[in-house]
């Protein structure tokens, strides 16, 4: 028996163009999300899946809206803006704007995330290596 | 949006919890074709019970799923499920089985960009399901690892046939898996560091 064959491709210098799609509806870069709660996409933070988000202060300030506080309620230890988008049952766009007010407000922080380099960081592979042979 | 206020919304158990002293979170994909095990691998390995982030599509976005015969405009939920493994006091690791289809990819800024690798995953009943995004890795020059999910009534091809028909270059890692025991997810996990740091070693481009 002979499995189907596949050929390699190769790296491309610019970001790939979107999926080939035919609809005229389709030629806007990005489909629109959801913001019922979250309102316009003004500027948002630069914020990845798996960026950590703590809390900076306890209580949420009076102008907090229910989604603020439940943020920061579920931040009291670092979480990541995946596991916040989990827990609350909003799209990971939704939250990432609720969370660009709340970095603007000083009522949260974000631990920037670990990503690929193009040399990437040997200690730091070790060290995941040594943390998976543990599991 | 039904929001119940904040009381009411379950965080991670206590014993879930990241210390203060979490520094930062790297991320590894897990991806696949249509039911290659993707899921199962996220919850084999994970020591938090997997959870999902969704994004959400409207109509024109989407191109699948059509549900007609609603008056507003559809928005479709495009889901990820996600595991996490605690590295250090101060380094954690995010999982994300991702779903096949690249034209979700986007919607999570820098899913792949910044992934330190990916598995992918194969079922060699249906190779062919997995080719599309491998390409897409390679084109993104995301490195991976290929971990063929042994299932029962699979076929079974030697590695260097299966080399071939995936054209895969010779140093890219290629094993049998068990995506349901974790001992067997970790060591493709493993699998995916020690390649990457052989790619660290020799210097060569991600
Ligand atoms: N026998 C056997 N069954 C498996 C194995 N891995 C997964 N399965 C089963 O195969 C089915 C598909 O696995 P999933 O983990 O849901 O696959 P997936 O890639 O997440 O699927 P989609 O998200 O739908 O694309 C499930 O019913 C699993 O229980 C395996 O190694 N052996
Ligand atoms: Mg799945």
């Amino acid at each position: 028996m002979t499995p189907p064959q596949r050929q390699r491709r190769s790296p491309q210098e610019d970001p790939p163009p979107q999926p080939a799609q035919d609809k005229k509806e389709d030629e806007r870069p990005n489909p629109e999300r959801l913001y019922v709660v979250a309102g316009a996409d003004g500027n948002r933070a630069d914020l990845d899946l798996v960026t950590l988000i703590v809390a900076r202060v306890e209580d949420p300030p009076h102008s907090a809206t229910p989604e603020h506080a439940a943020l920061l309620r579920l931040c009291a230890a670092p979480l990541s803006v995946a596991e916040l988008s989990a827990y609350l049952s909003l799209p990971f766009g939704v939250v990432t704007v609720l969370l660009t007010d709340m970095l603007a407000a000083e009522l949260v922080q974000a631990r920037a995330p670990i990503v690929r380099k193009a040399l990437p960081d040997r200690s730091l592979l070790e060290a995941v290596m040594h943390g998976l042979q543990r599991l | 949006m039904d929001f119940k206020g904040s009381e009411t919304i379950p965080g991670p158990r206590t014993e879930d919890q990241l210390p203060q002293t979490a520094e930062a979170a790297a991320k590894i994909v897990i991806v696949g074709g249509f039911g290659v095990g993707k899921t199962t691998m996220v919850g084999s390995v994970s020591e938090i019970k997997p959870l999902t982030t969704e994004e959400t599509m409207t109509q024109a976005g989407v191109g699948v799923d059509d549900n007609f015969g609603s008056a507003s405009k559809t928005a479709t939920t495009v889901a990820m499920d996600f595991g996490r493994i605690k590295i250090t006091e101060q380094l954690v690791l995010y999982l994300f089985g991702t779903p096949g289809q690249e034209r979700f990819w986007f919607l999570w800024n820098g899913l792949f960009e910044g992934a330190l690798g990916a598995v992918v995953l194969v079922d060699t009943r249906r190779l062919e399901v997995s080719f599309d995004v491998m390409g897409r890795l390679e084109e993104r020059g995301v490195p991976f690892v290929v971990a063929v999910n042994t299932f029962p009534d699979a076929p079974r091809y030697p590695f260097a046939d299966l080399r071939t028909a995936l054209d895969l270059s010779d140093d890219v890692p290629i094993m049998d898996c068990d995506v349901r025991r974790r001992a067997s997810s970790r060591d493709v996990l493993i699998t995916l560091m020690r390649f990457l740091h052989s790619l660290a070693m020799t210097g060569s481009r991600t």
